[in-house]
């Protein structure tokens, strides 16, 4: 599904950021992207999807060569990738219920045809009571779950996940990971970024480890 | 929490209105607070007047222009210069005779002295004994049939047989006045597509503007897979609410200082300067192209403002590869 080979990135005229990744990520196959901060892992994530070009390599997404796409070839790629952000990015000025609902408000679709998707699935996470409450008054596991909620409501085949439970207290961050889990169960390949040890303790998964632009895989 | 994902339930049911029985109209995406709005419609209003008052004021010229050629056309003068030892009302009485049998010819008057120490009396003065200077007669002939009248066979029955006779048919005064009042249409013109430009410059700065500030909001955009022109869109939306507000603003501004003009000119008459323009002008109204003009001109900066700004997203959209 995924498929990176001798992929490097500099930013400039700077040393590589990532050197040399070769990698690959099944479909419904679920993967920890860990390492201390500053190593690269949020870049990574941006390559995988297609925030940034690699300065060299080769990386294949749903067997689309990145190099040789298109700027209107992208949307739809990106359309099969849920993203979650350590900074939630929900827009302040959307309630709960339409930054979840956004990706398909993208997608031109008529409110009827999701506005039940949408409440099962805030329901689902636990803000069936927060739909109409805009994002500055919800609290930190609140903007978290939103944000993955807004993430998984078109059912991507692929979801990245940056520190996802950065900022919620453990015993949300092992329901999130549940989710994550189920989520997976039905078919969505998962990658989450984290440098919780106890998260990752937590589950038997392969373990990409970034360190100084270099990756070490543990299956 | 529940342990299983709900599965898609697409449209099986009629929609439901949302908690606290609303239906409520989604939000802008593009927040409208996040754009320069106000200062924008402030900005599209003022070139709408320009634009619009200039049509109007070209419209009212361009009609008198007509006017002044349609009147002149209608008439040719015979002028006799007097010549020692010639009987110069003979000869006018002469012209006219020659004149009338013209075809397409409507009438011929030979203007009295009268008349001519009248039309002189601005230059010369009141009382002044017209005997005394060599001033020439004239005979004003009416055409009534200008595609019959031939203004050059009459011109040379005159020379022939009217003694120090010429015609003059004013082709110099109207082309003058053709050059004159083509001149101001091209001015006009001029002036209106550079107030366009304006307006596409000030929306193009306000839309890159407008981008600079929504950048969370095209990130968040695009990683929900939107393609630029749906972002475009989003912009598009907006400015073409600012285009319609402004210029409906800018023209309605523009109509009403026409008519305040008109009314105010209406209320001097009698006084000098309003029966001068009156003169030239004729009576000061907005001919009805004009409104249409200005009607359309409101639609164009509408429909310019929108395809400006989403251009200059797409644009900008382009330039982030």
């Amino acid at each position: 599904m995924i498929r990176f080979e001798n992929v490097g990135l500099r930013y400039g005229t700077g040393r590589e950021v990532l050197s040399d990744l070769t990698f690959s990520i099944a479909p419904h196959s679920f993967q920890f992207l860990t390492g201390p901060s500053g190593a690269g892992k949020t870049t990574l994530i941006r390559l995988l999807f297609l925030n940034l070009k690699p300065t060299r390599g080769l990386i294949s997404i749903f067997g689309k060569d990145t190099a040789l796409l298109r700027r209107a070839d992208m949307p739809a790629l990106r359309r099969r990738i849920g993203v979650v952000f350590q900074d939630f990015r929900l827009l302040d000025h959307l309630t709960t219920y339409e930054n979840v609902a956004l990706p398909y408000r993208v997608l031109g679709k008529d409110e009827a045809s999701y506005r039940a998707d949408v409440t099962d699935l805030l329901d689902w996470v636990g803000l069936g009571d927060r739909k109409h409450v805009y994002p500055p008054v919800l609290s930190g596991g609140e903007k978290q779950r939103a944000a993955i909620a807004r993430a998984l409501i078109t059912k991507p085949e692929f979801l990245l996940a940056d520190e996802p439970t950065g900022n919620v207290d453990p015993p949300l961050a092992r329901r999130l990971l549940r989710l994550f889990l189920e989520l997976n169960r039905l078919g969505t390949a998962v990658l989450i970024a984290t440098h919780d040890i106890g998260l990752m303790d937590q589950l038997d998964a392969r373990r990409m480890v970034i360190e100084n632009g270099h990756l070490e895989i543990y299956e | 929490m529940k342990t299983s994902i709900p599965r898609p339930k697409r449209a099986a049911s009629a929609p439901k209105a949302r908690p606290g029985g609303d239906m409520a109209v989604a939000s802008p995406i593009v927040p409208p607070q996040a754009i320069a709005g106000r200062t924008l419609v402030l900005v599209i209003a003022i070139m709408t007047f320009l634009a619009g008052f200039t049509i109007a004021v070209v419209s009212v010229i361009d009609r008198a222009a007509d006017a002044w050629a349609s009147d002149i056309g209608r008439e040719v003068t015979i002028e006799i210069r007097p010549l020692d030892g010639v009987a110069i009302d003979a000869e006018v009485e002469k012209a006219v005779a020659l004149a009338q049998e013209f075809p397409g010819v409507g009438g011929a008057r030979g203007i009295s002295d009268a008349e001519t120490q009248r039309l002189l009396e601005p230059w010369l003065g009141p009382g002044t004994d017209l005997s005394a200077l060599p001033v020439p007669r004239l005979v004003v002939v009416s055409i009534d049939n200008a595609a019959a009248f031939d203004t050059k066979a009459l011109a040379e029955a005159v020379s022939r047989d009217i003694r120090g006779g010429s015609v003059d048919d004013h082709a110099l005064w109207v082309d003058r006045l053709s050059a004159m009042a083509s001149s101001m249409v091209f001015a006009g013109i001029g002036l209106m597509t550079l107030m366009l430009v304006a307006l596409i410059l000030s929306v193009v700065f306000a839309t890159r503007a407008a981008m600079a500030g929504n950048r969370d909001v095209i990130e968040v955009l695009h990683f929900c897979g939107a393609e630029d022109r749906f972002i475009a869109g989003q912009f598009q939306r907006r400015f073409l609410l600012f285009g319609v507000e402004g210029g409906a603003i800018g023209g309605a501004l523009a109509l009403l200082a026409m008519m305040i003009a008109a009314w105010a000119i209406g209320g001097s008459a009698g006084r000098p300067g309003a029966d001068q323009l009156e003169a030239l002008f004729g009576r000061f109204e907005l001919p009805g192209t004009a409104y249409v003009l200005v009607l359309a001109l409101v639609v164009a900066v509408a429909l310019l403002t929108a395809l400006t700004s989403r251009l200059a997203v797409r644009r900008s959209l382009s330039a982030l590869d």
